[in-house]
């Protein structure tokens, strides 16, 4: 890739008959500028990711609620997202007077940023990597928990009783998911024998199509991963910490124009990041469904592996949207109590339990070595 | 027994998934939107919108001056002043209705006795600035004269249910 790419610069440079020049400026920094070029590749589709899934939202909760949603700007409502962004864009940016001015600014940054530099590990296809990192889950687990540091910035520093609740709120929602989150990775772990992800991924490939994916031995931790990282987003049901009707937005109460702008946009970020790593662990990522299968493996195997991946995505993040037209808020404690008295102990009996399993002969999930 | 049915509904998550099979189903279900420029809704021909001040067939204004639309309106958006005309008879010389007061419930319509002051179909109006929708007497002569044929109609219809 990164040999077709110096080609095309080269081909371009050299119609102006300048390449040589360029090249003895730009020689000692190309690998940054190669590593730069890679993190646009993976940032602009998913910036319109997020704006389209913001979209893909309003549609489906639309439907669901029997109504049609945006349906004005362009085609059935198809440049809505843009014109949101415009508009939030051109907003006047209120900071409240007795603010931290600097971590009134900052906070925004601090939750978008996490969701998008866990994106350096995840694979989109075998070797499609930004960071072939071995403790890329790792990596991952800590980039997840930075994201509570921007929402308790953001609630602290503007000063207002419903940011502070709101704040207060998701921070302890955030860390309280982040165990069951971590459990249930614990036992991915335990099966892939594995911190990097693309090797999680290929642990999972079997001539059994998706019966070897670890949806299948890991059932209730999928279902359990799920859940947390519904919460961990703060999506609904779990959405307590905006809670509208409650305390109006929570943290981000004080924040308009681009400052609310990127708080959106951080929440979704982290949906489709939650979305991608689901798939990864549990989904087998880009692998195909039915590989190996008599007729029906043969049919599919030409499709790229990036097309499943995103295929599975779609449909974990449906799954967040269906969640959101379902069901109503958690209360706080409720919430407390699933979290801490029934999801945590399900994922340590679990880790157990894929723990005596694996010493059986009934074990058919190992990595295939080589 | 039924607890334990309970129990393990519970751990399947069994009432969840019945509620995202109902939002399944509405997902595909027929929107009952109604487009609005596009399309409209059915209007009842006692339908109360924008007032209209009417005539009688020769021209003359049919209010009288009585003043009991503005007893009775309970947002008091209605100010009335009347003088004798030459020809002995009470005619108002002011009749404001202040649209922005205005609840809309029909009862002005209601306490006149000569059908002067009507609330016509219309619906679709605006003002630019402040005291666009502080009507007039002249801008609400202008209404009815403008749509005397529906009001009449509506009038019509609506009078073997008075």
């Amino acid at each position: 890739m990164e040999a077709q790419v110096l080609h095309f610069f080269q081909w371009f440079w050299d119609l102006f008959g300048l390449w040589n020049l360029v090249w003895s400026f730009v020689e000692p920094i190309w690998p940054l500028i190669w590593t730069l070029i890679k993190i646009v590749v993976i940032i602009i589709p998913l910036m319109l990711g997020v704006a389209y899934l913001t979209y893909a939202e309003r549609k489906i909760l639309a439907y669901m609620q029997v109504r049609v949603g945006p349906n004005r700007v362009g085609y059935y409502g198809l440049l809505q997202p843009i014109a949101d962004g415009i508009k939030l864009l051109f907003k006047e940016l209120i900071v409240p007077i007795r603010s931290n001015k600097f971590l009134f600014a900052f906070a925004p940054v601090m939750v978008l940023a996490p969701a998008l530099a866990a994106w350096a590990v995840v694979p989109f296809s075998d070797g499609l990597v930004l960071a072939n990192i071995n403790a890329g889950l790792l990596f991952i687990l800590s980039m997840t928990s930075i994201g509570v540091y921007g929402v308790i910035i953001a609630g602290w520093s503007s000063n207002s009783k419903y940011a502070f609740l709101g704040a207060m709120r998701s921070a302890a929602q955030m860390v309280s998911y982040e165990l069951p989150m971590g459990f249930a990775l614990v036992c991915v772990l335990l099966a892939a024998q594995s911190m990097n992800l693309t090797d999680i991924v290929l642990g999972q490939q079997s001539k059994a199509g998706l019966f070897g994916w670890y949806i299948v031995p890991l059932f209730p931790m999928f279902v359990v991963y799920l859940i947390s990282g519904v919460a961990e987003t703060n999506r609904a049901p779990f959405d307590m910490a905006e809670g509208e009707s409650e305390i109006v937005a929570g943290f981000h109460v004080e924040y308009s124009g681009m400052g609310f702008a990127l708080f959106f946009l951080g929440e979704y970020a982290n949906m489709i990041l939650i979305a991608a790593l689901t798939t990864l662990f549990f989904l087998g990522g880009w692998l195909n469904p039915f590989h190996g299968w008599p007729l029906l493996g043969a049919l599919t195997d030409f499709v790229p592996g990036i097309v499943w991946l995103l295929a599975k995505i779609f449909f974990i993040l449906f799954l967040f949207l269906w969640f959101r037209a379902t069901f109503p808020r958690y209360r706080y404690d409720q919430l407390m109590r699933l979290g801490w008295k029934i999801l945590i102990p399900l994922t340590l009996v679990w880790v157990v339990v894929v723990a005596a399993w694996m010493q059986t002969p009934y074990w058919f999930w190992s990595p295939v070595q080589g | 027994m039924e607890k334990i049915t309970h129990f393990i509904k519970t751990f399947l998550l069994w009432e969840l998934l019945k509620g995202m099979a109902l939002t399944g189903r509405y997902m595909f279900a027929r929107n009952i939107t109604v487009h609005f420029p596009e399309e409209k809704t059915p209007q009842s021909f006692r339908f109360r919108g924008l007032h209209a001040q009417r005539r009688y067939a020769n021209g003359e204004e049919r209010c009288i001056g009585c003043k009991l639309c503005e007893a009775v309106c309970p947002a008091l958006a209605i100010k009335i002043e009347t003088e004798e005309r030459a020809d002995g008879t009470r005619r108002t010389t002011l009749y404001d209705i202040d649209l922005v007061k205005c609840i809309f419930c029909g009862f002005c319509e209601e306490a006149c006795p000569v059908d002067a002051i009507v609330e016509t179909r219309i619906l679709e109006y605006h003002g630019e600035k402040r005291g666009d929708l502080y009507y007039t007497k002249e801008m609400l002569l202008a209404v009815g004269d403008k749509y005397e044929a529906q009001i009449a109609k509506d009038r019509a219809a609506d009078a073997p249910y008075r």
